[in-house]
């Protein structure tokens, strides 16, 4: 399987579990897919079968609302019986609509944003000071920079040269109420970042060439690194992209069919 | 409080090599002998309370055993959902310690008075919440910190509080009530949490006053079989804690014995007098005692007539 068909996959398992569960965010789950998909197909290294070995690297999914993608990812590469994906947000189901660590291979839970960043903070100065060589990634949302503990966030890993954390923003330039630069802007944002002294890597977030390319760049100049990634909501479904109700909105049965055809046809 | 806190909490280091310790750019000639003892278990974050909490669940889940100091309101009501959201509901073994617990940083002002915090935390799963009342608890507690695997938090006064224990404690077991002084013929039971318990007791000596005093250094939980005991022995309870009335010490002190009595276990229903900040801000200079008395924290021999 490629990166790319295991993206296809991970939007099929997810479109899935929206629809049977009518939940939320799959614009926001399918910008991230391809990242994703990278991550767990090329550049990652864990064991499904020991979703708790020391040595594993670890990601963290701070924007949590976008958990379907990461359920799929972790259910198609062994972590549980990917058949566990049906029961998604129904009654008694421990795989909730926000990310949850009670699910193996979920590092942390995530709902409330801006609190990701930190704890990979934390978790790669610890692996610093032990001396442990395992990498440390951070996926936000790009609405979540708002948060100022961010911020704080991304101060401490450059004062503190955690070249082992790797942090990318799934910048597809729609939030919860509108566009991010009607919202609250982030640009200059690459500026920004540089001059918090981060490592910067902007890519197209849907190219697997440039992702894989970005990520092997990584903890090369002392420094932590992030990757902007310019991505679309909804990346895949014609009636999706770029459009700010599938933040919220449920595929219907037709939708659901349209979405499986459109992401099927890739 | 503070100096038996890192005095303790370098000892237990010294046994555990997990245990961390991060600051927030605060306590300044206190935790200066740990740093320079542990420099790769010791992390200044800065001026960043958000981030303090998120890095410590992040150490924490790395293995470590992690404190993190700071005063009052900061490492508390500032980060109380990283506390709730990445501390507590992952079960991680963070223990949160506020120096500058009640009124001792009083002149600062309402920024530094640490009034709500135990009501705050109490409510959060798997906190354990404490507040010491002398250096000899102070030292314990963190003791029993170093050997628990749980979020917790450690309200601490500040510095010079009178030693209430003659002796040291040896241990201190989850929820204990500790006996400061039990009289056969008392009528009244004062149970104070934190730095209250001074004056407490030197209340009840300097008026020659017979009530049995008791420590309560866990907020959360308590021990309901000594609470139970107490509840049984006494006509009255008197409560006193340098906290809000709502949602504090008194209060678990009612919950308790209201749950006791509803279970059939308490014959009587318990009569609790809590004493506590009657739902105020206070915004004048002056001394801990000066502040406690304007708030009303204070004991009559009325209250055990």
């Amino acid at each position: 399987m490629t990166s790319k068909e295991f993206a296809r996959q991970i939007k099929l398992y997810s479109l899935g579990m929206v629809h049977r569960a009518n939940s939320s965010h799959i614009g926001g789950a399918f910008s991230m897919t391809d990242v994703l998909a990278v991550l767990y197909h090329d550049v990652m290294h864990y064991e499904a079968a020991q979703p708790l070995k020391a040595d594993r690297d670890r990601l963290l999914l701070s924007k949590g609302h976008c958990c379907t993608a990461l359920y799929a990812a972790l259910g198609l590469k062994g972590f549980f019986d990917i058949a566990e994906l049906e029961t998604y947000g129904l009654n008694g189901s421990r795989f909730l609509t926000h990310i949850t660590h009670h699910v193996p291979g979920v590092e942390i839970s995530a709902g409330s944003l801006g609190h990701g960043l930190s704890i990979a903070c934390g978790i790669a100065l610890g692996a610093k000071r032990k001396g442990e060589n395992f990498k440390t990634y951070c996926i936000v949302g790009d609405g979540e920079m708002d948060e100022g503990s961010n911020w704080e966030a991304l101060m401490l890993a450059a004062h503190h040269k955690l070249d082992n954390l790797c942090l990318i923003i799934d910048y597809n330039k729609i939030q919860s109420l509108g566009a991010t630069n009607e919202v609250l802007n982030l640009e200059p944002l690459h500026a920004k970042l540089e001059a918090f002294n981060w490592h910067v890597i902007e890519i197209d977030g849907h190219n697997h060439e440039q992702i894989l390319d970005a990520f092997q760049r990584i903890g090369r100049e002392g420094k932590p690194t992030v990757i902007i990634a310019h991505t679309v909501k909804g990346k895949g479904v014609s009636f999706m992209e770029n459009r700010l109700e599938w933040h919220y909105k449920s595929p219907n049965a037709e939708q659901y069919e349209q979405a499986v055809k459109e992401v099927n046809a890739q | 409080m503070r100096t038996a806190f890192i005095d303790q909490l370098i000892q237990e280091a010294e046994q555990q090599d997990d245990i961390f310790l991060i600051v927030g750019d605060l306590g300044f000639s206190v935790v200066e002998p740990f740093a320079e003892r542990f420099p790769d278990r010791f992390l200044n974050v800065g001026i960043a309370e958000q981030n303090m909490i998120g890095v410590a669940a992040g150490l924490a889940l790395e293995g470590y055993n992690v404190y993190v100091y700071s005063i009052g309101n900061f490492p508390t009501l500032r980060c109380m959902e990283q506390i709730r959201y990445d501390v507590a509901y992952h079960d991680l073994s963070v223990k949160v310690v506020a120096v500058g617990g009640g009124y001792a940083y009083g002149s600062l002002g309402a920024s530094h008075h640490a009034t709500e915090e135990l009501g705050m935390l109490r409510t959060i799963p798997n906190m354990i919440v404490t507040a010491p009342g002398d250096p000899a608890e102070a030292r314990a507690l963190t003791t029993f910190s170093a050997r628990v695997r749980k979020p917790m938090y450690i309200r601490l006064g500040k510095a010079g509080e009178p030693k209430v224990h003659v002796n040291s404690i040896r241990t201190i077991s989850e929820g204990e009530i500790l006996t400061i002084k039990e009289s056969e013929t008392a009528k009244v039971a004062l149970m104070t949490t934190g730095a209250m318990l001074d004056y407490a007791v030197r209340f009840v000596e300097n008026n020659d006053i017979d009530s049995s005093v008791y420590s309560c250094p866990f907020v959360k939980p308590i021990d309901t079989a000594m609470l139970l005991q107490i509840g049984k022995r006494y006509g009255k309870i008197m409560t006193l804690e340098e906290h809000q009335l709502s949602a504090g010490f008194g209060s678990v002190v009612v919950e308790q014995l209201n749950d006791l009595f509803a279970q059939g276990k308490l014959e009587r229903y318990p009569y609790v007098v809590r004493r506590a900040i009657a739902d105020r801000f206070l915004s004048t200079a002056g001394s801990q005692q000066y502040i406690r008395e304007l708030a009303g924290l204070t004991l009559s021999v009325l209250d055990f007539q």
